[in-house]
């Protein structure tokens, strides 16, 4: 649909006055000769209506809860539910981090997140060889549905809402997350959450991969074809923008791999047989909070607009839900510093707030101490408190989209919008996204925003306080870390000896050939996967027989 | 006699895949005119080791990002030392607690360099590090 839209004689008028105060404007001296956001984009001295020629607000814009939902999806904004406050935790062994869910929920958190640890991330279990001085590390060791049990001990599954972080070996997760959740007496048609299951970003930007690619996209297919028969309220994917950008993308870069990504599991799930109306409104999404404040903003809201004319426009889509984008933000951990790390509190907090405007159905908020190690207590608290801050204090919960209208943000919505959609264009011309990053295409655009960006840095045309402005050769704060010890190991390499010995050895076989069978005959593989869950084999049996069939993913040289 | 390029081998051991500071260090150490090779994501200590005789580096820049400096560093440079490799300069980037360093220093990793440090800083610090060699 074009934006373009003649404008009124009184409008003309406007734009000429605009235009003179900015051409006033132009004639002072200024701090620098370009101005530019962290993306690199050159940012205007003033916007004006004229920057808005063509914008036609009803159709481009219009108002909460209606489309193209640029203001958010909820007419009534936060006034009706604040954004829920979702901590990203996990460390050390399934107890530790047991106990800092139960920490974080006493404060006032309201949803879970977990983090699992690198060897969980890839489908090792803790005593693999691959897995030492991995173990319990960047998030917690979980090798089997034993560990599970542990780490959801006492948390009732049918009321708190729990997000995992987990993408290769999702499937599995899944499946000892329900029979967790089943144990609990729970419902499954009752029980609600979020599997980050995005295999596309992992090829992307992440890098946490295990099956080629096209069967990887058929276990994500797999995962929401039963969630939308069992598991109705579950979110089976949260397709990342987050860790592209973390990767060194830009935000349009951030926004328009994301949103192709999107697509692409739609597709891929359209192709399946699903029905666009019944799987989508389940489909959600996580963005980065990086530092340029308005460019974040405009980022969100360009997301939804892209999100509901696209299933609108491509796939036909007619369900209300299909079409309104629901997204997570987690503040840029690759913004913090080491140096003077106390100043990583404001940066979370402006990032944070940049989150709020911008309409996020929820939020993390980064410790301060976290590009040093995983958060302790007391910098996680601080890091919920921020956002308690933000909802009670600031009175910006108070009114729906305040930044709606204004110039500026709406013309920076604008260009996100038009850039996001020639990158589609480049991926689709390229047969589609699987293919894009078959040929590194994502990859490269990133990998070279990235050394942009580190030029930019040295060259000093970008800023970090402490870093290349304002250092300090001694630093005045020293903050106590989080050191995860190997014990962490030993302890759970105990437990997965004391499952193995107890289970029912010919169970655990017969169900990893199921399993094997299931993936060979391309059938559904959850079933097959919650019976070998159910047999406790571990997290590392399951994916080697999902290997065994599927084989390994050999990246590119990019 | 044009004088020899510094060969550096840029490391990513462990099960992490965040390669975003490899790739960019390896760029800017290819700008500053040196020879390059990454090794790609999760090589064992024992490949990385393999890699820098085969290549028959200067260097060997480790990136881990993932607190598993204490378990895989040690290592990667007594298999350097075992293989002879004894004057090639082992350096590591990534996240690592002030209180790692010492020890890390003591086994032979030459400098410890933490998020926010320039690429400009770390040619210079391998040109200046490097033994010269006949």
């Amino acid at each position: 649909m074009p934006l373009v839209k003649e404008p009124s004689i009184d409008q003309e008028a406007q734009y000429d006055r605009a235009k003179q105060v900015s051409d006033h404007a132009e004639t002072k001296a200024q701090r620098k000769r370009n101005f530019q956001t962290v993306s690199l984009q050159e940012i205007q001295e003033l916007y004006t209506p004229e920057n808005l020629r063509g914008l036609d607000f009803d159709r481009d814009v219009s108002s909460p809860g209606q489309f193209p939902y640029t203001r958010g999806i909820h007419a009534t904004g936060y006034r009706g539910k604040l954004w829920t406050m979702r901590q990203f935790a996990g460390f050390g062994t399934p107890e530790e981090t047991n106990a800092r869910f139960k920490y974080l929920l006493n404060q006032g958190q309201t949803g879970l997140s977990v983090a699992y640890d690198l060897p969980a991330l890839m489908g090792y279990d803790a005593d693999s060889e691959l897995s030492e001085g991995e173990v319990g590390k960047c998030g917690v060791a979980v090798s089997s549905l034993a560990d599970m049990e542990v780490l959801f001990d006492a948390i009732p599954l049918d009321s708190v809402t729990v997000s995992q972080t987990i993408n290769a070996p999702a499937s599995v997760f899944l499946a000892m997350y329900l029979v967790v959740a089943e144990k609990q007496g729970a419902n499954w048609k009752k029980i609600s959450g979020t599997l980050q299951n995005d295999i596309l970003k992992e090829y992307i930007a992440q890098k946490e991969w295990i099956y080629p690619i096209r069967s990887a996209m058929k276990l994500v297919i797999d995962t929401f074809e039963f969630c939308a028969r069992e598991v109705p309220r579950y979110n089976p994917i949260s397709v990342s923008g987050y860790h592209i950008r973390e990767a060194g993308a830009t935000a349009l870069q951030e926004l328009a791999f994301t949103l192709r990504d999107g697509i692409e599991y739609v597709e891929w799930g359209r192709r399946a047989g699903l029905q666009i109306d019944e799987f989508v409104p389940r489909i959600s999404f996580f963005f980065n909070a990086h530092n340029d404040f308005f460019e974040e903003i405009a980022k969100y809201r360009a997301a939804r607009r892209i999100w509901a004319r696209t299933m609108r426009d491509r796939f036909g889509a007619t369900n209300e839900r299909t079409l309104k984008m629901r997204f997570h933000t987690q503040t840029a951990g690759v913004s913090l510093t080491v140096q003077q790390p106390l100043n990583n509190i404001a940066r979370v907090a402006i990032q944070a707030l940049a989150g709020v405007l911008g309409g996020t159905q929820s939020l993390h908020t980064d410790a301060y101490d976290e590009a040093l190690a995983l958060p302790t207590d007391n910098a996680a608290l601080i890091a919920l408190r921020t956002q308690q801050i933000i909802a009670e204090e600031t009175g910006v919960a108070n009114t729906v989209d305040p930044l709606g209208g204004s110039y500026f943000v709406e013309a920076l919505t604008n260009k996100m919008e038009q850039g996001a959609l020639e990158y589609f264009e480049r991926i689709d011309s390229m047969g589609g996204m699987v293919e894009a990053v078959e040929k590194g295409f994502p990859q490269r655009e990133i990998q070279e925003s990235a050394y942009q960006y580190q030029k930019a840095l040295e060259r000093g045309d970008q800023s970090i306080v402490g870093v290349n402005k304002f250092q300090m050769a001694e630093d005045p704060q020293e903050v106590p870390i989080l050191v995860i010890d190997d014990s962490v190991r030993r302890h759970q390499i105990e437990r997965l000896e004391r499952t193995r010995s107890r289970r029912d050895r010919g169970a655990v076989e017969k169900s990893l050939d199921r399993l094997r069978m299931a993936a060979r005959k391309s059938e559904n593989t959850m079933p097959a996967t919650i019976e070998a869950v159910r047999c406790y084999a571990t997290l590392g049996e399951i994916c080697s027989a999902l290997r065994d069939v599927y084989g390994i993913y050999e990246e590119p040289s990019i | 006699m044009t004088e020899r390029k510094i060969r550096v081998l840029i490391a990513k051991p462990g099960l992490d895949g965040h390669d975003r500071g490899a790739k960019v260090i390896a760029r800017a150490l290819r700008d500053a005119g040196m020879e390059v090779i990454y090794t790609g994501l999760r090589q064992t200590p024992e490949m990385i080791a393999a890699a820098a005789l085969q290549e028959d580096v200067d260097a060997v820049g480790v990136s881990i990002l993932s607190g598993a400096h204490n378990t895989l560093c040690p290592r990667i440079v007594s298999l350097l030392r075992e293989q002879g490799m004894n004057d090639t300069l082992v350096i590591l980037g990534g996240i690592v607690p002030q209180e790692d360093i010492p020890k890390l220093k003591q086994q032979g990793v030459a400098e410890i360099f933490l998020p926010g440090t320039s690429t400009q800083d770390i040619a210079n610090f391998i040109r200046a590090n490097v033994k010269a060699r006949g």
